[in-house]
């Protein structure tokens, strides 16, 4: 079944790219659109019944070389589970919903395809964002995780007449690769060490590896911490981590369905997950994963610094989710895997329908970006507005403080945030100020967008200005099959906190049996006693393990070297993050709940009550104001100093260095004879091929008489 | 029979170019096509008898197969065979061939003497495979240089006379110093056979020459003279200048054998005699290889982006590629030299597939000035996707052959030297850059250039043509062990009898 669900998008693609013109646009679409419902609905099948015991199945043969063996192969735990959903339900949402949203587009002349090539697209997308996370070994989740980056590469460039969209492509694509360079040489560094790139090797040999010193580069390191911090620069990369995160925002100049799909729900927590799944050896880096954190609260906090003041709708949620990422790796950075998971998990839901609500605005206003040209169209919109709402209420936290009942965000946020409190003051209070200015940026959005009066000019504006003069500029709502994907991601919205809380992070036994982990100290030496009752148990939130208090003040339950641990997450004896989490204060528990309030007056006060504040303040501060409107300069700077001195240096190695060192030195013996050549063969070059032929010939007997006198005689 | 196979294979095509050479007359219409069929069905029967030998090769026995053994003239002896590292440079000339030779349809200026060129070509590039004799091996090696240099001289472009004679000197000066060596090696070991002179071992005792301390003795001395030709071939930095002017002027066909075929010869060179014949001597000279290894890679990858010529560019984006294979040669390891050699094949496939990928607009428009084009993707929708294959392929995205080559020579140094294994590994970052804005500025925009308004896309001879490469560049991809099952056992003996032949305390210049 798994298997299905793996290639069925592949096929989907191949069907729908090649076979088009045989079958036409539309039926290509529908065929690809079909196969990703089909893995949906079985992978929502695996994620219900699913008993946390790992399988593993092996497709292919792969890359073998002496004693490095890999297989196109698929491992099947809770993580997988968990991430086959989010990216089968969100990427089978997008193909419904881009059959309206894709039905017309400006960009394209008359009478140009262009359906049947994003719909393929989107599904081989999701072809490789499947062999990432359901892959057995670190070569495999490779080739799904620059599969993506091509995916990525060429959606975001989809608009391929636009200049803007080229660059925005290949800056995706180039600076991924400069995750992918750590990534690439934390795998090398394991082959080294291990010997075997296949996961369970490499965890089973997790603990050596923190008593090992590996020498790379300058120094000697610890190895476990090494390779958790080269592999978490790849996740940087990808998930746009401060430092590597320029690509995001640029990234808004694909359609938005693919912002939806790629650039908030799925592809950018492939970073998540790959800490996640490698917490084995993350648990055994203990300065690794404070790195982790600390750049995580500080992403958090940078990047909604940022989205504060952006006007451009879409880019106000691209720097949401960066900072929403940003909490992922909080939680994973301190050791709670399975809140990183579970915020993961709601994210997706409600910041996919963040995007797809964007997108309808977007699609209702004739492809106006821009929030000030917004306003009052909450009567215009109704449905498109409550599915924003929704997402809004989500991303901002709004619950029930101090009991499980809110919106999906206020359950998974509030864990990271009591979890950071837990391992981490800075990243605690870091992430207590995003939230707050997450809450402003949001509801400055929904005030921007659909309270007010209208601000739109009548003229559109921008690339596809033209082509509009006829056209009124009415706002419309949007067909229903883009109202339908809204429609289902509010259930998620609202109801994945609440449903899946116990699991991720309420009761930790339940936590334990989910993942497959041994459910308790006690537990720990029995290592084959796990049944599949277990996992039943814990799925339907009854109480499975006997030792409530897992893991709370024993450590004697160290893996034994050799054996990978079971589950799909690992925490070390030693790490209690997640018991003590739940009995943080309650001024803890309250802050983000605070916080969320504390930005929603603000942006109320801004934006409804008094629209000439934020004017004024952003004269006041000028220098602030635009140093967060130019998202803090990181561009400029990488333009400075890694762009232009590449181009220049690249020029300068070939005109100076190729020109006039090396073949001004070498030749500069032969440059007294090549003139002389040339005459000569100017002349043979008038004549025919009886000239070349002899020389050729002549040169064989030359070679020959040579080795003969010189060389070979015996 | 099957002893003469290899001989079959490699002198066919020579057989070929002697008929036309003395039956075919006259240059009308349909003695030019008489040719080009005369050599597309040789070089294809080529092929198929080298899938017959390639199907009845044993890949367990480490040893040459298909061996052919007998006097020559004047006490030569004429010794042919292949083994597992040698077999599939055979079959990736003889799969190539014939897609040069189709490539060349619309040839028109002196088609006879072009496909004989290309036919004694070939004969020439299977002899430097199968050659088990020494002075075998250099007159196919040093004769190869010959047919390329007509190539290029004839029906190449504007500066062609300037390009094939920097191509001739670059190529002839270095192989001179192997000359010597190989008299040095015949004076030591006293036969020219291959097979002995494997098992032969070389001195290796540091002795001083000029006052200057040779560590490793005769084995460096040799293992530089072969170095100074083999580099020159590869071309390793910093003697790989001749190249890109060699590729701009070569003609489309040139090219594709060149950067697919001839560039190999370097790195079986290595493989066939520096690692197995001087292994103190490589194990001495290998951090200095390391080195010149990783700058070439970062040093060609930051020209490329500088370029504005498409040929140039995808040229010097080879020799970056060859850096991978010099860097997993001297890794010495099963993952390094597995991967140089999967590199190598790989890189047959997609530089010689992006080589065509020029022609085939510079046959449109008659330029390859990366300006003069832009938006071909509104005309040319197939190329676009062919173009976009080979890119990714050239940048190393796995699933496609060139990531595994990459990788396996990436994981091979990093168990050496970490430090050449970093630098290398940015490359990634810089073929990521320069290849993807070399397509943006051809392919991707909008199509505003008045002259590109009526190009017209691929035509049928075209697309048959890539369709062989992306199958290849896929299925090794996919399935590279095609390719390691092949290769590995022999690399396995070779790794492990070049370990056994290197002192326990290890002489290296320490520069890592």
């Amino acid at each position: 079944m798994a298997t299905i669900i793996l290639l069925a998008p592949l096929i989907g693609a191949l069907i729908c790219g090649f076979g088009w013109r045989l079958i036409g646009e539309k039926a290509g679409q529908v065929i690809a659109t079909s196969f990703i419902f089909l893995a949906a609905a079985l992978s929502w099948w695996i994620f219900l019944t699913f008993d946390g015991e790992t399988q593993r199945i092996v497709l292919m043969r792969w890359i073998e070389s002496g004693t490095m063996g890999s297989e196109w192969g698929i491992r099947l735990d809770r993580l997988t589970a968990i991430m086959l959903v989010v990216v089968n339900s969100v990427s089978a949402l997008v193909h419904l919903y881009s059959f309206g949203y894709m039905a017309h587009d400006d960009n394209w002349h008359e009478g140009e395809h262009y359906k049947a090539r994003f719909f393929a697209y989107l599904s081989f997308f999701t072809f490789s964002m499947l062999m990432l996370v359901t892959s057995d070994n670190l070569v495999q989740m490779f080739f799904g995780w620059e599969g993506v980056g091509v995916a990525s590469y060429l959606l975001i460039g989809f608009y391929y007449r636009k200049p803007s969209a080229n660059a925005a492509a290949i800056k995706a694509f180039v600076v991924n690769r400069v995750g992918d360079f750590g990534f690439a040489l934390g795998i090398f560094a394991l082959f080294y060490l291990t010997d075997s790139i296949r996961f369970d090797d490499v965890f089973a040999a997790a603990p050596a590896l923190a008593d090992t010193n590996l020498r790379f580069l300058w120094a000697d390191w610890n190895a476990a911490n090494l390779i958790a911090v080269l592999l978490f620069i790849g996740a940087m990369g990808k998930s746009a981590q401060l430092f590597l995160h320029t690509w995001l925002p640029d990234a808004m100049e694909g359609p938005t369905p693919v912002s939806a799909l790629i650039h908030a729900a799925t592809m950018v927590t492939a970073g998540v997950f790959l800490v996640c799944r490698m917490s084995p050896v993350m648990e055994y880096a203990p300065e690794a994963m404070t790195f982790v954190t600390v750049l995580g609260a500080t992403t958090a906090f940078v990047a909604a610094t940022i989205g504060l003041v952006q006007n451009d709708i879409k880019r106000v949620i691209a720097y949401s989710t960066m900072s929403q990422l940003g909490y992922m790796f909080v939680a994973a950075g301190v050791g709670v895997y399975s809140v990183a998971m579970f915020h993961l998990f709601t994210h997706a839901f409600f910041k996919a329908m963040l995007f797809l609500g964007a997108g309808s605005v977007i699609h209702a206003t004739h492809h106006e970006q821009d929030m000030r040209n917004y306003g009052g169209l909450r009567k215009k919109i109704p449905y498109t507005f409550w599915a924003m709402m929704i997402g809004t209420l989500a991303i901002t936290g709004v619950g029930i403080p101090l009991t499980h009942y809110g919106f999906a965000g206020f359950l998974s946020k509030d864990a990271v945030i009591e979890s950071a409190f837990v391992g981490s003051q800075y990243a605690f209070w870091l992430l207590v100020v995003a939230a707050c200015f997450t809450s402003f940026y949001s509801w400055r959005l929904m005030f921007m967008t659909f309270y007010g009066t209208s601000r739109a000019t009548g003229h559109g504006h921008g690339h596809d200005a033209h082509g509009h003069h006829d056209h009124h500029h009415e706002p419309h709502e949007s067909p229903l099959v883009m109202l339908i994907p809204l429609g289902v991601l509010a259930l998620g919205a609202v109801f994945s906190g609440m449903l899946w809380y116990k699991v991720f992070f309420g009761d930790e036994t339940a936590v334990r049996n989910w993942f497959g982990m041994e459910s308790s100290a006690a537990h720990g030496e029995v290592d084959q006693s796990h049944d599949a009752a277990e996992g039943e148990a814990a799925a339907t939130d009854t109480h499975g393990g006997t030792g409530a208090d897992a893991a709370t003040d024993t450590a004697h339950a160290a893996p034994v070297a050799g054996v990978a641990p079971k589950g799909a997450i690992f925490m070390h004896p030693d790490n209690t993050v997640l018991h003590d989490a739940h009995y943080v204060p309650v001024w803890v528990r309250l802050s983000p709940f605070i916080a969320m309030l504390i930005g929603l007056f603000t942006a109320w006060l801004f934006y409804i009550r008094r629209p000439d504040l934020p004017g004024r303040l952003a004269a006041q501060h000028r220098p602030l104001y635009l140093f967060l409107l130019n998202k803090w300069y990181f561009d400029e700077l990488y333009d400075w100093v890694i762009v232009r001195p590449a181009k220049w240096l690249g020029n300068f190695l070939w005109k100076r260095g190729d020109g006039d060192v090396i073949d001004g030195s070498l030749n500069g013996v032969a440059m007294g004879i090549i003139p002389f050549f040339t005459r000569l063969a100017g002349r043979a070059q008038s004549g025919y091929l009886f000239h070349y032929a002899f020389a050729m010939v002549l040169g064989i007997v030359i070679l020959v008489t040579w080795m003969t006198l010189f060389g070979g005689a015996k | 029979m099957e002893n003469q196979l290899l001989s079959i294979i490699t002198f066919l095509p020579l057989v070929a170019a002697i008929i036309l050479a003395l039956f075919m007359r006259g240059d009308d219409a349909a003695a030019r096509q008489g040719a080009k069929w005369l050599a597309l069905f040789t070089t294809s029967a080529t092929f198929l008898i080298s899938l017959f030998v390639l199907l009845r090769f044993d890949p367990s026995n480490t040893g040459f197969q298909f061996v052919e053994d007998r006097q020559w003239i004047m006490g030569l002896s004429y010794k042919m065979g292949v083994d597992g590292i040698s077999i599939l440079f055979v079959m990736l000339t003889t799969f190539l061939m014939p897609i040069t030779i189709y490539s060349c349809w619309n040839v028109e200026t002196r088609v006879k003497e072009y496909m004989i060129a290309f036919l004694v070509l070939e004969t020439l590039m299977l002899g430097v495979f199968c050659a088990l004799d020494l002075v075998l091996f250099y007159l196919f090696f040093e004769a190869g240089l010959i047919p390329m240099f007509l190539i290029i001289g004839i029906w190449g472009g504007k500066d062609r006379i300037y390009a094939a004679f920097k191509f001739f000197l670059y190529t002839f000066l270095g192989s001179v110093l192997m000359l010597v060596a190989m008299i040095a090696m015949y004076f030591d070991a006293g036969t020219t056979d291959i097979v002995d002179l494997l098992v032969h071992d070389f001195g290796s005792e540091t002795f001083s020459l000029l006052g200057v301390q040779v560590v490793g003795g005769l084995q460096t001395m040799l293992f530089l003279a072969f170095f100074a030709s083999f580099a020159v071939k590869m071309p390793m930095w910093p003697v790989h200048t001749w190249l890109p002017d060699a590729h701009v002027q070569a003609p489309t066909a040139g090219s594709v054998v060149l950067a697919a075929i001839l560039l190999k010869m370097g790195g079986y060179g290595f493989l066939r005699f520096s690692l197995p014949m001087f292994p103190v001597g490589s194990d001495v000279m290998a951090p200095l290889v390391l080195w010149m290894s990783a700058i070439a890679i970062v040093y060609t990858s930051l020209v490329a982006l500088a370029q504005t010529d498409m040929k140039k560019l995808i040229a010097y984006s080879s020799v970056a590629h060859m850096g991978y294979v010099t860097m997993g040669i001297f890794a010495a390891n099963q993952q390094g030299i597995d991967g140089a050699i999967f590199q190598m094949l790989s890189h047959g496939f997609i530089s010689g597939a992006l080589f065509l990928c020029v022609g085939v607009i510079y046959d449109r428009m008659h330029t390859r000035d990366i300006d003069a084009y832009g938006g071909l993707v509104t005309r040319m929708p197939a190329y676009a996707l062919v173009f976009m294959f080979f890119t990714m392929a050239n940048v190393g995205l796995p699933g496609t052959s060139g990531f595994v080559g990459e990788f396996l020579t990436l994981m091979g140094i990093f168990q050496v030297n970490t430090w050449v294994a970093a630098v290398a590994t940015s490359g990634v970052i810089l073929s990521a850059s320069y290849a993807l804005w070399l397509y943006r500025r051809v392919v991707f925009g909008d199509l505003i250039k008045e002259a590109l308004r009526s190009i017209t896309d691929m035509d049928r001879r075209e697309r048959i043509i890539f369709a062989p490469l992306i199958a290849m560049t896929l299925i090794l991809g996919v399935y590279p062990s095609l390719v390691t099952d092949i290769i590995g056992p022999s690399v396995t003996a070779l790794v492990s009898d070049y370990n056994a032949a290197l002192p326990a305390d290890g002489a290296q210049l320490a520069l890592h």
